[in-house]
C-alpha cells in the first residue's frame, strides 16, 4: 500500500524546513539510505551464516540474490513477470476508467449522489478477497479471474476520489460558466475534469498499489501463471531460495509501481499548484 | 421529516437493487446465482451455530490480535523513527521495499518460517497491516509544527509530556489514516492466510464450499465477509470521530460549516 496520508487531500503538503540538528555536517540522506540498505543485508547474511535461523528456512541474503540473477537469465522469469504486469495493467485501466466515468455522472447531481452513498459505503469495504471461490467459479484459473479481483479492488480507491474531487468544485466558477452558456460537456471539460484532476491522480496512486496486491494474490492463490504463481510452485516444490527471489522481485515491481505512480502524478499536475511550489 | 428524507435515501437503492435480483431469478435455474430468499436462509443456517464458533470466531480474533499488534507496533516504532532525522534516512530506502512487497507473497514465507499455526496467521496479518500505520505515522510525526516544539520545549516539558501532549495528537489524522488501511489489508490477509494454509476459518471454509460447488452456501461466506468489512469500517468510523472529535471540529470551522 501507499504511504500516501489522507486520502482526501490530492497531493501531501510539502513538509517545513528542518534545521539540522547535530554536531558538524551531517551525511547526505541518500548516503545514510545506502548505508541503510547495506546494514540490512549485512544483517541478513549475519543472521543466517552465524546459524541463528537456518539456511533451509532462511537462505543468507547472497544466495537470494544470486537467486535472483540466475532467474534473470531465464525466459520462464521474464514471462511471468510480463504477465504478472500485463493483468496489473489491465485491472487498472478498466477500473480506472470505469471509475471516471462512473464518478463523472453521479458526482455532479446532489441527488445520485445521495442515492448511492449508502450503496458504496456497503460495497466498498467488502474485502475483494472474498470474491476469489466466484472468479473461479466463473471463469477458472484463466487472467479473467484475477482481473475481477484487481477491478473490483481499484474501482473503489478511484471512483472515491473522483466524487470527492467533482464535489471540489468552485460553485461559483460553476455558476459562472453556466451564465456564460457552457454546455454540460464543455463545463466537465473546462471546469468539473481540471479540478478533479489531483484527486483522480491521487486515486490512481492508490489504485495502481492496490492493483498490484490483488494481482499478485490472484495468481498466488488462483494461479494462471505470472509471479504469484511461480513463488506458490517455488513454495510447494520446496525450492526455498527460488521463493525469496521471487518475492524480492514482487517488492521491486511495488516500488517501480509506486515511482512511475508518483512521476505520473507530477506530470499530469504540472501546472497545479501544489507541484509548482515544490518546483519553486 | 428531514430524518425520514435521508433514510429514504440510503435505503431506495439497495432496496431497488434487491428487487431487481429478485425479479431477475424469480424463475431461473442458474446455478451460479442463488435466489434472495435462499440465499437469506442459507445464510442463517450455514452461520449461526457450530459454524460461528468454529470458523468465524477464529478468524475474527487473530484479525483483531493480528491489526491490534500491527497497529501498536506501528505506532511505536513510527514515532521513535519519525523523530529522529538519521534513523529515518537511514531506514526510509528499506521501509520503501518493505511496503511494496504485496502482502500476500508473505504467506508462502512465514509457512515455511514459523509453520502452519496460528501464530504464523497472526504474524502474516502484522507484516501486511504494519507498513501503513509506521509509514504514516512516520509522516505525521515529522511534520509536527517545529514552532510548537521548540515552545514545549522552552516551556519545559519532559519528552514523555511532549510526545503525548504534542506529537501523537498532532500525528493523529494521519495516522488515522494509516489505521484505515491497515485494517483492509489485515482482513485481506486474515482470508489468504485461511485460504492458502489451514483446516478451519473462514478463508478455508468459503474455499471448501467452492469446491464443493455449495454455490449458495459460498454466496452466504461472500456474503459474511461483505457484512465483516461493513461492520470493521463502521467500528472504525466511529472511533475515529471519537478521537479525532477536535480535528474535525476544527475542519468544520475552517471550511465556515
Amino acid at each position: 500500500m501507499t504511504a500516501a496520508a489522507s486520502t482526501s487531500s490530492p497531493v501531501s503538503p510539502t513538509s517545513p524546513p528542518r534545521r539540522a540538528h547535530g554536531r558538524g555536517a551531517p551525511l547526505p540522506s541518500w548516503v545514510l539510505g545506502v548505508l541503510g540498505i547495506v546494514g540490512f543485508l549485512a544483517t541478513w547474511e549475519l543472521v543466517v551464516r552465524s546459524g541463528l535461523v537456518e539456511a533451509e528456512y532462511l537462505p543468507a541474503a547472497s544466495a537470494v540474490l544470486r537467486e535472483i540473477a540466475e532467474l534473470a537469465g531465464t525466459s520462464e522469469f521474464w514471462a511471468a513477470l510480463g504477465r504478472t504486469v500485463r493483468t496489473w495493467a489491465i485491472g487498472l485501466a478498466i477500473a480506472a476508467s470505469a471509475a471516471v466515468v462512473v464518478g463523472l455522472v453521479i458526482g455532479p447531481s446532489r441527488f445520485l449522489r445521495r442515492a448511492t452513498h449508502s450503496t458504496i459505503e456497503f460495497l466498498r469495504p467488502i474485502p475483494s478477497v472474498a470474491l476469489i471461490p466466484l472468479a473461479v467459479l466463473l471463469y477458472g484459473t484463466s487472467m479473467q479471474s484475477t482481473l475481477l479481483l484487481v477491478v473490483y479492488a481499484a474501482f473503489w480507491q478511484v471512483l472515491i476520489q473522483v466524487l470527492y474531487g467533482v464535489g471540489d468544485v468552485d460553485p461559483v466558477a460553476s455558476d459562472t460558466a453556466r451564465s456564460f452558456g457552457l454546455g454540460a460537456l464543455a463545463r466537465i471539460r473546462h471546469l468539473t475534469w481540471p479540478t478533479a484532476l489531483p484527486y483522480v491522480m491521487t486515486g490512481l496512486r492508490l489504485g495502481a498499489a492496490v492493483a498490484l496486491i490483488l494481482t499478485v494474490t490472484g495468481e498466488l492463490v488462483i494461479g494462471g501463471g505470472g509471479i504469484g504463481t511461480e513463488i506458490a510452485l517455488a513454495n510447494s516444490g520446496g525450492a526455498v531460495p527460488q521463493m525469496y527471489a521471487l518475492v524480492v522481485v514482487a517488492g521491486l515491481i511495488g516500488v517501480v509501481v509506486n515511482l512511475v505512480a508518483r512521476v505520473v502524478e507530477r506530470r499530469a499536475l504540472h501546472w497545479h499548484v501544489s507541484v509548482r511550489r515544490e518546483a519553486l | 421529516m428531514k430524518v425520514l428524507k435521508s433514510i429514504a435515501y440510503a435505503v431506495t437503492l439497495p432496496a431497488l437493487l434487491i428487487l431487481l435480483w429478485w425479479v431477475l431469478t424469480i424463475d431461473s435455474t442458474n446455478f451460479y446465482v442463488p435466489k434472495p430468499g435462499e440465499l437469506a436462509t442459507t445464510f442463517v443456517d450455514t452461520w449461526f451455530g457450530e459454524r460461528f464458533r468454529e470458523d468465524v470466531m477464529p478468524s475474527v480474533a487473530r484479525f483483531a490480535a493480528g491489526t491490534l499488534l500491527a497497529i501498536v507496533l506501528g505506532i511505536a516504532a513510527g514515532v521513535c523513527i519519525g523523530s529522529v532525522r538519521w534513523l529515518r534516512s537511514l531506514l526510509e530506502p528499506m521501509l520503501e521495499f518493505f511496503r511494496a512487497i504485496p502482502p500476500p507473497v508473505l504467506v508462502p514465507i512465514l509457512m515455511v518460517l514459523i509453520g502452519i499455526n496460528d501464530r504464523m496467521k497472526i504474524a502474516v496479518i502484522v507484516f501486511g497491516a504494519i507498513w501503513p500505520v509506521l509509514l504514516n505515522t512516520i509522516e505525521g510525526v515529522r511534520a509536527v509544527d517545529p514552532v510548537l516544539v521548540d515552545t514545549a520545549r522552552t516551556y519545559g516539558l519532559s519528552r514523555w509530556q511532549r510526545l503525548r501532549t504534542l506529537v501523537l495528537p498532532s500525528a493523529a489524522p494521519q495516522i488515522a489514516a494509516g489505521v484505515r488501511q491497515a485494517l483492509s489489508i489485515g482482513l485481506i490477509l486474515m482470508v489468504i492466510s485461511e485460504m492458502f494454509a489451514s483446516s478451519s476459518g473462514l478463508g478455508f471454509t468459503i474455499v471448501l464450499f467452492q469446491r464443493s460447488f455449495a454455490v449458495t452456501e459460498m454466496w452466504s461466506g461472500i456474503v459474511l465477509l461483505g457484512l465483516i468489512g461493513v461492520a470493521v469500517s463502521i467500528v472504525f468510523q466511529v472511533c475515529e470521530r471519537k478521537i479525532l472529535h477536535w480535528y474535525y471540529g476544527q475542519k468544520e470551522v475552517q471550511h465556515g460549516r
